[in-house]
């Protein structure tokens, strides 16, 4: 199972067309809308997260573009300032993909950034702070 | 006819650490040579074992002494960085306390809070040597007629400054898990409901006070690593409880002995004094601590040897239970299983979170062991040991 989070913007030509249902009943994918704003007569963003094989998602998203909608991955990471961590491991109370765990018997906290959701729980949970979202390069509603 | 077959004096230890013949290992190393060789021979042979921990530790402090200005004043409220200190000490004294939060903290109004900057965060800019900002208010008399000053001041520029914690290192802590329908935010940390996780909060085989179950060798005068410096333990920490039940080896089942230790912060460092904010708690101070422990005789080397599947805690509900002043134990665990990542609660597995760095505690009782191997760190003897029996 892949999945992601993206960024669809509709122009104000495409804005009244039905085109993210398409996405479960043509490519079998699974959706999760995160946030959605529609500007009355002008444009309207969506940011979803997309689930499926990776083939569906690269057809769904295809058939997005093709449809003239703008799609853009999440703009947002979690990083770690490595040197500050103490490896306590109370983020790991919060994680819930398995991204911050323990390296046993060392008992190393390991961020593995690949498999961050970012959900960003973990931000508040790490008591010297050193787990810190941030947007990568686009703002997310321009 | 002697008690035990060993017997070393600290003087004689010291003098093996002055001339560079001493013998130091870690409490961890520890487990192995005792395994392998018996207390008696490993009496012989080592002569110190060092220990470590490394967490929130909420009653800590500094007692600071900021110098006059002209004219003088007796600051009776002072803060430092927007963070309140006690002013009720003599004129230019106050205590910074770990756990203040700064003057405009929103708190839990939106819980949970995230309290980001507080009285432990003070403690570590000072020791990083970062500028704080005091502010003091006074209400003037002839020998001190200021009311109200502001300056910057730093650690170097400070007359005088002491890392004072009236408990540290407690022997032994519950494991916290939340058995309510919400998740809870303590200073156990976060906890899902229905015992979604359990939070434990102990150095295990390397904490300290599990190394010396009955305070044979401190009390009064053991020199220690404190905060990355030199400090001493001073008394029995607050709720000091040495009558809390025990295994046939002297571990406590529960919280029991606390210290309370103190050192120069002039010679401590940010990363063994570091802020901690606690989600929807408090701000604290994450302390590193350790102490090296005299093989006296073979007791203290079977003492030494302790490992985590002989170290066991209660299960304590944080949800409802410990707020409510009940201490119901919902089943005992050792730090073994706590440490491999799961515990059985109920017949069900439950996730462990460890809140004490390990790599932290092991990194502090590697570093004593260096000190005290390259001579640069004598043993203190104490005046007394810490009270057994209270």
């Amino acid at each position: 199972m892949y999945s992601k989070i993206l960024i669809l913007q509709f122009s104000e030509a495409i804005v009244h067309k039905p085109l993210v249902c398409a996405l479960v009943r043509d490519y079998d994918l699974t959706f999760n809308i995160l946030n959605a704003t529609v500007f009355p007569r002008k444009e309207g963003a969506l940011v979803l997260e997309l689930y499926g094989s990776r083939k569906n998602f690269r057809q769904g998203v295809k058939y997005l573009k093709d449809q003239g909608v703008q799609v853009k991955n999440a703009e947002q990471e979690v990083r770690r300032k490595e040197e500050k961590c103490n490896h306590c491991g109370a983020c790991t109370a919060v994680c819930p993909t398995g991204a911050l765990s323990i390296r046993r018997p060392e008992m190393i906290v390991e961020f593995d950034q690949k498999k961050c959701s970012i959900c960003e729980l973990c931000v508040p949970a790490c008591p010297t702070r050193v787990m810190k979202a941030r947007p990568t390069k686009h703002v997310f509603f321009e | 006819m002697k008690e035990h077959k060993i017997n070393k004096t600290y003087q004689e230890i010291n003098k093996k650490i002055s001339s560079g013949e001493v013998v130091v290992v870690t409490a961890e190393e520890m487990i192995d040579i005792v395994r392998d060789e018996g207390p008696v021979e490993a009496a012989t042979r080592i002569d110190v074992v060092t220990t470590g921990t490394f967490a929130p530790m909420c009653s800590s402090g500094a007692f600071i002494n900021f110098g006059h200005s002209v004219p003088t004043i007796k600051a009776s409220k002072v803060w430092l960085n927007n963070v309140p200190a006690y002013g009720g000490v003599a004129a230019v004294d106050c205590y910074v306390g770990a756990t203040e939060p700064c003057e405009d903290d929103p708190l839990n109004k939106v819980y949970p809070g995230e309290f980001n900057y507080g009285g432990g965060h003070v403690i570590q800019d000072l020791v990083a040597g970062k500028e704080i900002h005091l502010k003091a208010t006074g209400y003037g008399t002839t020998c001190y007629p200021s009311r109200m000053i502001e300056k910057k001041v730093s650690l170097d520029s400070l007359p005088c400054a002491t890392l004072c914690n009236p408990r540290n290192g407690y022997q032994n802590y519950n494991c916290a898990v939340n058995l309510t329908k919400k998740t809870v935010y303590t200073y156990m940390g976060a906890l899902k409901p229905k015992a979604g996780n359990a939070n434990y909060c102990s150095a295990g085989q390397l904490s300290p006070l599990f190394n010396d179950p009955y305070y044979k060798t401190i009390g009064l005068g053991t020199r220690i690593f404190l905060g990355g410096g030199t400090g001493y333990v001073t008394w029995s920490g607050t709720q000091h409880k040495p009558s809390a039940q025990r295994t046939e080896k002297g571990i406590p089942v529960t919280p029991a002995g606390t210290l309370f230790v103190m050192g120069d912060l002039k010679g401590m460092s940010p990363e063994w004094l570091t802020g901690a904010s606690i989600q929807g708690y408090g701000c604290s101070i994450s302390v590193g601590l350790g102490i090296p422990i005299p093989i006296l005789n073979e007791e203290m080397a079977q003492y030494t040897a302790i490992s985590d599947e002989e170290i066991f805690t209660q299960i304590i509900d944080y949800g409802s239970d410990y707020g409510n002043g009940i201490s119901k134990s919902y089943g005992q665990v050792s730090y073994a299983e706590l440490r491999s990542g799961f515990i059985k609660l109920d017949g069900e597995n439950v996730q462990t979170v460890p809140l004490s760095s390990m790599v932290k505690a092991r990194e502090i009782a590697e570093i004593l062991k260096q000190r005290i191997s390259k001579g640069e760190f004598l043993l203190g003897e104490p005046q007394f040991t810490l009270p057994v029996q209270m």
